[in-house]
């Protein structure tokens, strides 16, 4: 670990868990339900967020002091819609199916509060390196919660993984539907996201005491 | 008649909230409190009866493919709807800077009730994801957009005055301890959700590709009665 310090790899490993974006800061919630009823839709938009987060934090700690504080929103908008726009011309490209599933979401990154959270918290008082670590950090911490929520909604909605029939084929009765196992295609709907993540947060604080809000 | 289904089906059907989790974010941290969450609200609704339009303008006469024909014949052939993004979001950046000024200026009464809320505005993903739903919803006239954008503003108002109000009883209620707070909000909110979705067979009629959204929304909504009786027959 040459290259990274120790304050640097809590950069890193803090968002993962005990300061997770989603569960603790509430921040970019929209993206993390509405996109999570499969599982390779998370991967992609962690990827997508990952880019923005990573890229924008080393661009706006590198502009820090040459943006007038008054306008300093609109410049932050302005670099995230650019590298929303590439990565929107990207998905397009070479992915365009999964660019129709994710739709306004995409565009939707720009807006997503984990970004403009950091951009302000962090990267406007921090040099690139380190904004850089901690755009990855926030953004894995991110992908964490996506993934969990795509995980269980995808499998126990459709009883699938990226697509892949893991728990057998439900119309031809062979896996665990040959016993009467039936998927729940209420997983798939809006509320459930909700209440899946809210189940992540029951554990988590349950788990990690100091986590606890007062009422 | 347009207007009044556009109307009830972005309230209702189609609510921010509920069925896109748009502007979560404020949402979630702004409902602690019934007053500040009406101040929010309205802010919202004032912020995307100017944008939605104005954003509409700029996407049928700019951003389109063709839309530039007016300026001439040679200019028909551009396509500029990928600027789109960068678009949407500096006149919402812009506009919300230039309504905060406007109010400071001609109602200090108004400011000192909404003025905390409008930077957090530009940042509402419900302001942004408003625009590009009319986009992508291909929104036909400048006074749809316009309805387009006040009545999903008070979807959203509905919503977080609901969560509010719920949040404040809930303070004296004995929940779990880590459940308290965000966990219990995230479960109630997904609760309100499911509520919502029986507003789906509230338009019926209408004209073809109507009906069978609906249809599809209907058996949503059938597919979640069913579950409730379930549950009511477990708890039983």
């Amino acid at each position: 670990m040459g290259l990274l310090s120790k304050k640097d790899v809590k950069l890193i490993t803090d968002p993962l868990a005990d300061n997770n974006p989603i569960t603790i800061q509430v921040l970019g919630i929209c993206s993390a339900l509405a996109i999570t009823a499969e599982l390779k839709a998370s991967i992609v938009m962690s990827i997508a967020v990952l880019f923005v987060l990573g890229v924008g934090n080393v661009v706006i700690s590198l502009m820090r002091n040459i943006i007038p504080s008054k306008i300093r929103i609109i410049v932050q908008l302005i670099v995230v819609a650019t590298l929303v726009i590439i990565v929107d011309l990207v998905l397009k490209a070479f992915a365009y199916e999964l660019s129709k599933t994710l739709s306004v979401f995409v565009g939707l990154i720009i807006t997503n509060c984990i970004i403009m959270g950091r951009f302000e918290a962090f990267a406007l008082a921090n040099g690139p390196w380190r904004s850089f670590l901690d755009g990855i950090g926030n953004s894995l911490g991110y992908a964490v919660i996506l993934i969990i929520v795509g995980f269980f909604r995808e499998l126990l909605g459709s009883g699938s993984l990226l697509g892949i029939k893991v728990l057998g084929d439900p119309i031809e009765k062979t896996g665990v539907y040959a016993f009467g196992y039936e998927n729940n295609g209420f997983m798939l709907l809006a509320p459930m996201a909700l209440i899946t993540v809210g189940i992540i947060i029951w554990v988590q604080r349950s788990r990690n005491e100091a986590l606890i809000e007062d009422n | 008649m347009e207007h009044l289904e556009l109307f009830f089906k972005a309230i209702f059907i189609d609510n921010m909230v509920f069925a896109t989790f748009l502007g979560m974010c404020s949402y979630l941290a702004v409902s602690k409190k019934v007053s500040t969450a009406v101040g929010l609200g309205a802010a919202v609704i004032f912020v995307m009866a100017i944008t939605v339009p104005l954003n509409w303008l700029l996407d049928t006469y700019i951003l389109k493919d063709g839309a530039l024909a007016w300026l001439g014949p040679e200019y028909a052939a551009y396509d500029l709807s990928f600027l789109s993004f960068i678009m949407f979001i500096a006149t919402i950046a812009t506009m919300v800077q230039l309504v905060e000024i406007i109010v400071e200026k001609f109602s200090p009464a108004l400011y000192n009730s909404l003025g905390i809320f409008l930077p957090l505005i530009a940042v509402n993903c419900a302001i942004l994801g408003g625009s590009l739903f009319m986009q992508s919803r291909e929104i036909q006239s400048l006074g749809l957009a316009f309805n387009y954008g006040v009545s999903s503003g008070i979807g959203w108002f509905l919503a977080i005055l609901a969560i509010a109000a719920i949040r404040e009883k809930i303070r004296y209620s004995n929940i779990p301890a880590p459940l308290r707070g965000l966990g219990i909000t995230f479960i109630i909110t997904g609760l309100m959700a499911i509520g919502f979705m029986s507003f789906g067979g509230m338009l019926t009629g209408g004209d073809e590709e109507e009906a069978t959204e609906q249809t599809v929304q209907v058996e949503v909504t059938k597919e979640a009665i069913d579950l409730a009786n379930n549950e009511k027959e477990i708890i039983e």
